[in-house]
């Protein structure tokens, strides 16, 4: 018999004779070693003569069915999976982080949410947040209204990486909605004691809850487990790779915060009565980040055959004097171009210096303070659902928050 | 009596002296506070259904955690950042340990998540990596074996606890630690000290490891046949077999009372009686300022342990106001010290008669809020239960007097499970040939170099054995006096700043003679600035030379240079005591030098 992986086996080496159940390979291990989970708890690999089995085990996925209580008093929200691992749970002989892929495994996970509402959870795909596409964002918009017609609110777990661009995603894509839509994610992921899955899982509900009619992110705002921020879906920016406030509004404060209760900070827009959805996306659009050195050929070849395209310039709003030749060609052949900011703080202005000027005069469109990848997602939805020139009008028009008047001295 | 039964194991907990083991911080302690930031932890779902039981408990306290970011802390201990890989540094110098104690390096290192949710880790989980198997040592007592060593990281340094919040430091998290637990081979307080001196030596020959207090932690399990006891924190090593011993004997004499108890055929009736109403009039001060403050007098009937909680021989009663002192609780009494502490015959008669006690039965009373009360007697009501059966297995602290009290149950098993953030670490034979090259000297190769330096053998053996070898050579490189130096670290103890003392007498503040008593008081707590500056001799060295030497002009005309011995004599008759010989020997020559010079 071949020993695989759980059987309690024995292990000849050279150093003497283990005993431990057989791990699965982890594939930054050497070939020639086998990884043993010994009595006393610890992994250590070593390099076996001859295995033996003991006792044959399997590593098998215990599923428990648990009975959640449906109370009237509490509003019923939507879970809608896609992924990641914000709320998942542990296998202590493997090591392996399985995700909850069920209403019944949501609430194990995070009991309280019992205490907040009735629990209707679905997986609609489990990808990594990596591999997010606009095909995605599609299926999640027309998800939502469809999940919006049987509950009070929708929470989306999500991997923290693109969630971003989701949150614009379903923003430009869902422009009245019956119940709110709240995307949430962990920078620590649940199977930690030191998640901070909980208590964003939890404030999430919180705010689905409300009577926000608009798409928010909502995440812890210090490193501290005190409170976390609402952010405007179209507003809001991973600005960390691993802290558990690496997201951040960029040039406006947030929506609010939730602790115990749920306090906004600014106007929003209320729920209405149904949900709307406008779910074509062109998805010939691209995103360039201009730097000294791109050259002619290079801005060329990220323009061909697009449709539209949003250029991250420097400073104000800027790119190289050798480029304009190349914008205004591709402005003039029907793309429609819009510049926003790499500094991601502040508002784009092409009157400043002549080079901004310039880039006007052939045709560029400023998008004000817009958000570099929600610049992006509007003008695929704008190309996707409106004629050119409707979408030219729009892009720099503010629709759903993604542009502010003011920014304050003070944020 | 036979020893048979007696299992000792000693786990051995050692900081080195490199940076952290999962990022670039420095290993140092710090007052400084840059920042403060709180956290609360949850126990985590293993497979579904599983909650480690301890975790929960933890967790139900629901306590949060504040922590203290100080300069060397960044935000891997913060739990913001994903651990670096593994300190390489920190791992050779731990294999080099493992070597050095014949253990075998497991080929290759996979770091674990040990749960622990009581806040001493950001995480949630303190990171460990088992390194090496089957070592040993050899001692006077025969081999004692060496499961296992590990790797892992220190905790946050706890700085206070509150009613509702922990407060932890963030300085110490993540300094690396390497754990050695020896197996259950020991029979007596002596052979643990010389196993723990011997585990010392080879970790301290590293020269890479952290000194002072608290960079060594040492626990001990002791066992005579029934439960394991575990001393936590019994790391000053001349009170080892004080200790041991000690718990030794407790357990023995436990397992005598268990078979006493079982013979009388003992009992515990588990009713919690109030009898306040018998201390109505009672004259006791401890228990009338608790009735003043709405508590009661609670009591449990104890059928057959009459004479065992406290006689000649037995002790029970300590064990089981240890139990119920965690708690808060001093009130407790108990009949075979009664009548006492203001508690009269009467009362004592009162209380029997309403338990309805015959001669062989006893009772215990706590005077308490009634709450309190009871929480403390179902402590008691465990402790004596579990006397009947014999030792029960406990987590104890040891006591500055040699004896150890009780601290907390035993820990539960630890949940582990893989890290999966650190890559795991090959180690190739080629690599473990080459550090066994490299290997610090055994003792027996370090106490020749300790002779070359000026001491004999036997001195020598005993600065290796009191782990004072290293703090000897520093000093007597620097300042000489080799047999002085041996005979204050040996006769001293470790918080004595030996380096400022013979920096001192090198510099002629005092005379050789002093050091010992320096030493000493130094130990009973005094200010060392003071008591050197106490013994430095007021008066001016060079005013009494000079002195001297314009006194005896006509003995330097007569005989020269040769004068000097008779000068050296007048001259230590006036600083003997006060000023080093060799310091005034130097001075005087060099100034009958001058003077000769001078008057030629
Ligand atoms: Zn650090």
């Amino acid at each position: 018999m071949h020993p695989e992986p759980g059987d309690y086996v024995e292990v000849r080496t050279k150093k003497g004779v283990f005993k431990g159940i057989l791990m699965p390979r982890n594939r930054f291990s050497d070939e020639n070693v086998v990884i043993l989970k010994l009595d006393n708890g610890y992994n250590i690999g070593i390099v076996p003569e001859e295995i033996k089995i003991i006792k044959k085990g399997h590593f098998e996925k215990k599923s428990h069915k648990r009975d959640i209580p449906r109370r009237d008093y509490v509003p019923t929200i939507s879970f809608i999976g896609t992924g990641g691992t914000i709320a998942s749970y542990v296998d202590y002989r493997t090591g392996a982080v399985n995700p909850a892929l069920t209403a019944e495994d949501l609430v194990f996970s995070v009991p309280e949410i019992v205490e907040e509402c009735n629990v209707r959870a679905s997986i609609l795909f489990n990808i990594l947040s990596e591999d997010m596409r606009p095909e995605y964002w599609i299926k999640i918009a027309r998800k939502v209204k469809k999940e919006l017609s049987h509950a009070a609110g929708v929470v989306i777990p999500h991997g923290t990486d693109t969630m971003s661009y989701t949150a614009a995603a379903l923003s430009f894509m869902l422009p009245e909605l019956s119940g709110p839509v709240v995307l949430v994610g962990a920078q620590r992921s649940s199977d930690r004691p030191s998640s901070d899955a909980y208590m964003n899982l939890l404030s999430a509900v919180k705010v689905a809850k409300t009577d926000l009619g608009e798409v928010a992110v909502v995440m812890h705002a210090t490193t501290s487990d005190d409170y976390c921020h609402i952010h405007r879906g179209t507003r809001v920016r991973k600005m960390h790779t691993s802290r558990r406030d690496a997201f951040k509004s960029i040039n406006t404060q947030p929506l609010g915060k939730v602790n115990k209760e749920v306090v906004f900070f600014q106007d929003y827009r209320k729920t209405g009565d149904e949900t709307v959805l406008m779910d074509r996306m062109d998805e010939k659009v691209s995103l360039i980040y201009y730097y000294p050195g791109m050259d002619e050929s290079t801005l060329e070849s990220l323009l061909m055959d697009m449709h539209g395209a949003i250029i991250m310039g420097t400073g104000l709003g800027h790119v190289g004097t050798h480029l304009l030749p190349i914008i205004e060609k591709a402005v003039k052949d029907g793309t429609v171009v819009g510049v926003v900011t790499q500094c991601l703080y502040g508002r784009v202005n092409l009157n400043v210096y002549s080079t901004g000027r310039k880039l006007k005069a052939v045709g560029v469109i400023p998008l004000e303070d817009m958000l570099p990848e929600v610049a992006y997602i509007k003008l695929m939805w704008l190309l996707g659902n409106y004629d050119i020139d409707t979408a030219k009008s729009l892009l720099s028009k503010n629709l759903r928050g993604e542009i502010s008047d003011r920014r304050m001295i003070t944020w | 009596m036979v020893n048979d039964s007696v299992k000792i194991g000693l786990e051995i907990h050692q900081q080195l002296a490199t940076k952290k083991l999962f990022c670039s911080c420095d290993s140092d302690l710090r007052d400084e506070v840059l920042y403060r930031f709180e956290r609360v932890l949850r126990p985590t779902q293993s497979e579904l259904g599983e909650i480690d039981r301890a975790a929960l408990e933890e967790s139900a306290k629901k306590r949060k955690f504040i922590y203290e970011v100080t300069p060397n802390s960044c935000l891997v201990e913060a739990d913001e950042e994903p651990p670096h890989e593994l300190n390489r540094d920190a791992l050779e110098i731990a294999l080099k340990v493992a070597l050095m104690l014949n253990a075998k390096i497991v080929d290759e290192i996979h770091v674990m998540r040990k749960i622990v949710i009581d806040g001493s880790n950001t995480s949630g989980f303190q990171r460990t990596a088992l390194i090496a198997v089957d070592g040993y040592i050899e001692t006077s007592f025969g081999r004692v074996r060496i499961p296992t060593i590990c790797l892992e990281e220190e905790a946050a340094r706890k700085i206070e606890e509150r009613d509702n919040a922990v407060v932890y430091r963030l300085d110490r998290l993540g300094i690396p630690l390497i754990e050695i637990s020896t197996a259950p081979d020991m029979k007596s307080g002596e052979e643990v000290r010389e196993v723990a001196q011997t585990i010392g030596y080879i970790l301290r020959a590293t020269k890479r490891v952290r000194r002072g207090v608290g960079t060594i932690r040492q626990d001990i399990n002791v066992s005579t046949g029934q439960g394991r006891v575990e001393i936590k924190g019994a790391s000053r090593l001349n009170m080892v077999p004080k200790w041991v011993d000690n718990e030794i004997e407790r357990q023995r004499t436990l397992a005598e009372i268990a078979e006493l108890l079982k013979s009388r055929g003992a009992e515990v009736d588990r009713t919690i009686y109030d009898v306040t109403d018998m201390f109505s009039t009672t004259q006791s001060n401890i228990i009338k300022g608790i009735l003043k403050k709405g508590g009661k007098v609670m009591a449990v009937k104890l059928k057959g342990f009459s004479g065992v909680l406290k006689s000649e021989k037995y002790r029970l009663g300590k064990e089981l106001a240890e139990r119920v002192r965690v708690i808060g609780i001093k009130g407790l009494f108990h009949s075979d010290e009664l009548p006492a502490y203001g508690i009269t015959d009467d009362e004592v008669s009162k209380v029997k008669e309403m338990l309805n006690l015959s001669a062989q039965d006893a009772f215990v009373l706590i005077a308490e809020k009634p709450d309190k009360a009871k929480e403390g007697l179902e402590r008691v009501i465990e402790r004596a239960e579990n006397a009947i059966q014999g030792v029960p297995g406990e987590t104890r602290a040891p006591k500055d007097d040699g004896t150890t009290v009780y601290l907390r149950p035993l820990p539960g098993g630890a949940r582990m499970y893989p890290e999966t953030d650190i890559p795991p670490i090959r180690i190739y034979e080629s690599y473990v040939e080459k550090l066994k090259e490299s290997l610090p000297p055994l003792p027996a190769v370090r106490v020749e170099e300790l002779k070359n330096m000026g001491i004999n053998e036997e001195i020598g053996w005993q600065l290796i054995k009191e782990g004072v070898d290293d703090i000897f050579e520093d000093i007597v490189k620097k300042y000489g006096y080799p047999t002085i130096v041996a005979r204050a670290l040996l006769n001293g103890c470790e918080y004595v700043d030996y380096h400022k003392i013979f920096q001192n007498l090198h510099a002629g503040k005092f005379a050789k003679e002093a050091v010992d008593e320096i030493v000493e008081r130094v130990c009973n707590g005094e200010d060392i600035d003071s008591v050197i500056s106490e013994y430095t001799s007021s008066v001016d060295v060079d005013a009494v030379i000079d002195r001297i030497i314009q006194e005896k002009k006509d003995l330097i005309y007569e005989r020269g240079e040769y004068a000097f011995k008779p000068l050296m004599g007048l001259v230590m008759k006036q600083l003997r005591g006060k000023v080093d010989g060799g310091l005034v020997s130097r001075k005087l020559k060099e100034k009958l030098n001058m003077y000769i010079e001078k008057n030629k």
